[in-house]
């Protein structure tokens, strides 16, 4: 297996006097998604703001394309190649869509063929290219938040639960989109509740539980394995695959 | 049974307590051992502002909240008592209605600050606070039929408190107890009450939740306790027990003016005291005021005897520096310095020595 | 495995429709409006409503070029500096001194060696705050990020300090500060007397305000400070050094605060050390009322009080006192998060 691009070794991190990360293991191959799987409050939202720097990590190693980033700062993580999508999306409510995508270039100025490229599977962003970003529903922030995380070439995207709360029409786009990105060799970590969205994209998985990684391989394997699934994600084997997307 | 009067809170420093003992003696044997009157008085500022300081150290230091107010409702029960003083003539009824008149407004205006600012980030409602204190030194100006505007009030006490009524046919250890001794000892033994009942509440299950709130108050709220509710009664508490040593400033002085009770000077002078004795103690409003009302006393006598030299050496800007006009100028310098490089004031900083040695 | 639909099924018509463009509020505008407008009858003449209207616009412009850094390094930073309050009265005082100096072009006829002169005087408060802000940058607001307890505590002994080494650099005596014969006087507009100075303040004010809304939008730090005030932490992720930013943001932010009070100290002609914290509780009140980091929310609550300072000192002397707290409580009341807010958090 070639080297990872992203690797956790030992991380810990303590928020306030809580131990949420407890000793993180986590290697993310270069290429395709790797979906971070677990129940609520496993910690795996803090895994991702503790790469991108957020947090700072109180023990432990992450390397990024074989560097040392554990005690970067994050403009300096994020100028390395690692864009990160939070969870609430972090849109800039009272700037438009344009100034939003704006701020995530480097030059200050869009490179046209790439704008086109995501305007082409998220046509929508066209139409609201001007207008405030707060008046936009929650889906289409989801695009821009994307759009943004992408308008600048990334080795690494990190994800935060794109679909929560979106209709299913969304997600579709949502999927396609990343599809594409993989098509680009995009890796993508991406932390997702919904089973069978992760599923459908994911190449490998790692599954987190009380801060901590306890099952890393590939997604075919673990969907396969029932077993697994149920001792991890306690999903029964009879569930359909196919009611969300 | 000490230990239960202090409510399992001691100083927890061998230093810390031989201060307050010897404070306490000293205090407690003022009008035997010193027969001048301004030692007297410095010994019953130093029990009035104890009073105060202590207060603000439960909000501050206990609650995590910043009221530039606190003084404003010191003024408020200075100005109770003296006015009702001072138009109804000195009787005990009117003297207890003045009080009670002031514990009243205190304990109502401080509610309706804090629900009013509470709706808004917590950073806002010291800044009302501050607002607040500004109109009430305003108001006091601008009513000065009521508060008699930059003078102040004078007026004259309940006989027995005065200090012509003589106590006793023979003097009680070479000391004539007159009306003034005997207010001497009401003040002192309030603010001892005030120390008891302020470790009693810190230690007591609303003082945990005050800290509670104070650290993290999501988390208090997720718990279930109803975070505004604690804050609105830590609140009156203090605003109440503030306007009480207003009211013992009143009586001990028999005035109430601006500069004693309304300027801004006196918020800033409790901040600093606070402060440096050690925010979250209680016990550090004992060691910030003995500091402060010593400093103080002697800090303008040093600053003119520095503007004397400067003077003859003739350096002018020298001088000027040492201006004891601009002693405000060194009490700010000593302020950031204490909030740098002791944020835990004197207090905390023996605790910590204690904690330090013993390890 | 799922079904990859065709991207064109995507269609905006298929979500609830977002509002067109960024509804304008006009809300705030509107009680302006409302207030002055109200105003009028009850003060009786329309002379003396012009007069206090004027008073209150002129004073509304000056307070709102004091409050907009303390908005802004608020609003972005999180930091609340107490002691911005001495930047106006360092603006006053370096204007009183400087105003010394061209005091040749400030007497003069000629309304454009006037200018140049009132512009030199500015200029110079401007510079003078701006460079003490630095100073006051590193020494005082780098040490205590993070912690809102220790800002209050150290900014508050920060103003005192400062306060007093500028009475023992200048001396306890009231300092002068004539404004030149072109913009002494009045305007007769009618039978109506406008005071040309508060024309002056006026236009200065809107300029300012001009030349702010300009960088904030036009530019990419102004870009990269709007966002900034919504969500410091994402403006991060997004890959910029925002913190380096903060120096600059202080800066302005003092620099603006001087040239309030320089403009304050010509409106006042006589003023000592408390013409800084004098208005410090009305700062505070605006930047709350506002909206942090909103600097058209600061312009709004600076006429809001400005106007009602003086309608109320007018028709009703006894709650001038009063009338800032009035307000502000009015305000929260029905906008807590203050008139024109960045982005409700």
């Amino acid at each position: 297996m070639s080297e990872p691009i992203l690797r956790l070794s030992g991380v810990h991190t303590h928020i306030a006097e809580y131990h949420i990360l407890q000793g993180v293991d986590l290697s993310v191959p270069p290429t395709g998604v790797t979906v971070l799987l677990g129940r609520n409050g496993a910690g795996k939202s803090t895994t991702l703001r503790t790469i991108m720097g957020l947090w700072n990590a109180s023990r432990g190693e992450i390397r990024f394309a074989g560097q040392d980033i554990t005690a970067f700062e994050t403009a300096d993580i994020c100028r390395r190649g690692i864009a990160y999508v939070p969870e609430d999306m972090g849109i800039f409510r009272g700037l438009t869509v344009q100034e939003n995508l704006l701020l995530a270039t480097t030059s200050g100025r869009f490179d046209k063929e790439r704008v086109d490229w995501i305007l082409s599977f998220f046509p929508a962003l066209k139409r609201f290219w001007r207008r405030s970003a707060g008046t936009l529903s929650g889906g289409q922030k989801q695009m821009v938040a994307i759009a943004r995380a992408i308008i600048e070439p990334r080795k690494l995207l990190l994800i935060d639960e794109p679909t929560k709360g979106l209709a299913p029409i969304m997600v579709q786009a949502l999927a396609d989109a990343f599809f594409e990105l993989k098509a680009k060799d995009t890796t993508i970590l991406l932390v997702e509740q919904n089973f069978n969205f992760a599923s459908s994209l994911g190449d490998h998985v790692a599954v987190m539980d009380d801060g901590r990684i306890v099952h890393a391989g590939s997604m075919a394997d673990f969907v396969e394995s029932d077993s697994l699934k149920d001792n991890l994600l306690g999903l029964r084997a009879s569930e359909s695959p196919n009611s969300h997307v | 049974m000490l230990k239960h009067l202090f409510s399992d809170d001691p100083p927890r420093s061998r230093w810390l307590t031989l201060f307050l003992c010897v404070l306490f003696v000293v205090l407690l044997s003022a009008p035997f051992v010193w027969t001048s009157a301004r030692a007297l008085n410095t010994a019953a500022t130093i029990s009035i502002f104890f009073i105060l300081v202590a207060s603000f150290d439960l909000l501050l230091g206990y609650c995590g909240i910043v009221s530039f107010a606190h003084a404003m409702f010191f003024g408020i029960g200075s100005y109770g008592a003296a006015i009702a003083l001072h138009r109804f003539g000195p009787t005990w009824s009117v003297l207890a209605g003045g009080a009670a008149a002031a514990l009243a407004i205190s304990a109502i205006l401080s509610l309706l600050i804090a629900m009013a600012s509470l709706r808004v980030k917590a950073i806002f409602f010291t800044m009302s606070t501050l607002a607040f204190a500004a109109a009430f030194a305003a108001l006091v100006q601008r009513l000065s039929w009521l508060t008699g505007g930059d003078d102040g009030l004078n007026f004259r006490l309940p006989e027995p408190l005065s200090s012509g009524h003589i106590y006793f046919t023979v003097p009680l250890v070479g000391l004539d107890v007159t009306g003034k001794v005997v207010l001497y000892y009401f003040v002192l033994f309030s603010s001892l009450a005030a120390l008891l009942i302020l470790l009693r509440i810190v230690n007591s299950r609303f003082g945990r939740v005050l800290e509670a709130v104070r650290e993290n108050e999501l988390r208090a709220e997720a718990i279930g306790y109803r975070t505004l509710t604690f804050r609105l009664a830590a609140n009156c508490i203090a605003a109440v027990i503030a306007a009480w040593a207003g009211v013992l400033m009143a009586l001990w002085s028999r005035y109430a003016g601006p500069s004693t009770s309304a300027d801004f000077n006196v918020m800033l002078n409790v901040l600093l005291m606070a402060v440096v004795g050690g925010l979250g103690t209680i016990y550090g409003a004992a060691v910030g005021v003995t500091i402060f009302v010593f400093a103080q006393n002697y800090l303008q006598l040093a600053l003119a005897a520095v503007n004397a030299s400067a003077l003859k050496l003739g350096g002018e800007w020298l001088a000027r520096l040492f201006h004891p006009d601009r002693w405000l100028l060194w009490f700010g310098v000593v302020f950031i310095l204490c909030v740098y490089f002791f944020p835990n004031g004197v207090v905390g900083y023996l605790r910590l020595r204690r904690i330090r040695r013993v390890r | 495995m799922t079904s990859i639909n065709p991207p064109s099924a995507i269609d905006a018509s298929a979500e609830p429709t977002a509002l067109p463009g960024r509804k304008l509020d006009i809300a705030p505008f509107a009680l302006l409006v409302g207030v002055a407008v109200l105003a009028l009858p009850l003060t009786g003449s329309v002379s003396t409503w012009v007069t206090l209207t004027v008073a209150g616009l002129a004073m509304g412009m000056m307070l709102f070029i004091m409050t907009s850094g303390l908005t802004l390094v608020f609003g972005l930073m999180d930091v609340l500096n107490l002691g911005h309050a001495a930047f106006v009265a360092l603006g006053a005082y370096v204007a009183a001194t400087a105003a010394g100096f061209v005091q040749p072009w400030l007497a003069s006829t000629s309304s454009a060696m006037n200018l140049l002169a009132v512009a030199s005087v500015m200029a110079a408060a401007v510079i003078t705050s701006a460079i003490v802000g630095l100073v006051y940058e590193r020494l005082f607001i780098r040490p205590v990020y993070g912690s809102h307890l220790k800002q209050i505590l150290i900014t508050i002994g920060a103003m005192l300090v400062m306060v007093q080494l500028m009475l023992v650099v200048w001396g306890a005596n009231q300092m002068q500060l004539m404004p030149p014969s072109f913009l002494r006087g009045v305007h007769m507009v009618g039978s109506v007397a406008i005071e040309r100075y508060r024309i002056f303040a006026f236009v200065v004010g809107l300029v300012v305000y001009a030349a702010m809304m300009i960088v904030m939008h036009s530019s990419r730090v102004g870009l990269l400070i709007r966002a900034g005030v919504e969500n410091r932490e994402m403006v991060e992720a997004l890959g910029h050094h925002i913190r380096r930013m903060f120096v600059v943001v202080c800066i302005c932010g003092s620099a603006l605060a001087g040239l309030g009070g320089a403009m304050w100290g010509f409106y006042r002609e006589e003023f000592s050390a408390s013409i800084g914290s004098d208005v410090l509780v009305q700062i505070l009140i605006i930047t709350i009322i506002g909206g942090l980091g909103s600097i058209t929310g600061c312009l709004y609550g600076a006429m809001l009080i400005a106007l009602c300072a003086n309608y109320i000192g007018f028709l009703a002397p006894d709650l001038a006192v009063v009338s800032d707290i009035i307000v502000m409580m009015a305000i929260l009341l029905w906008r807590p998060n203050g008139l024109h807010p960045v982005a409700a958090h």
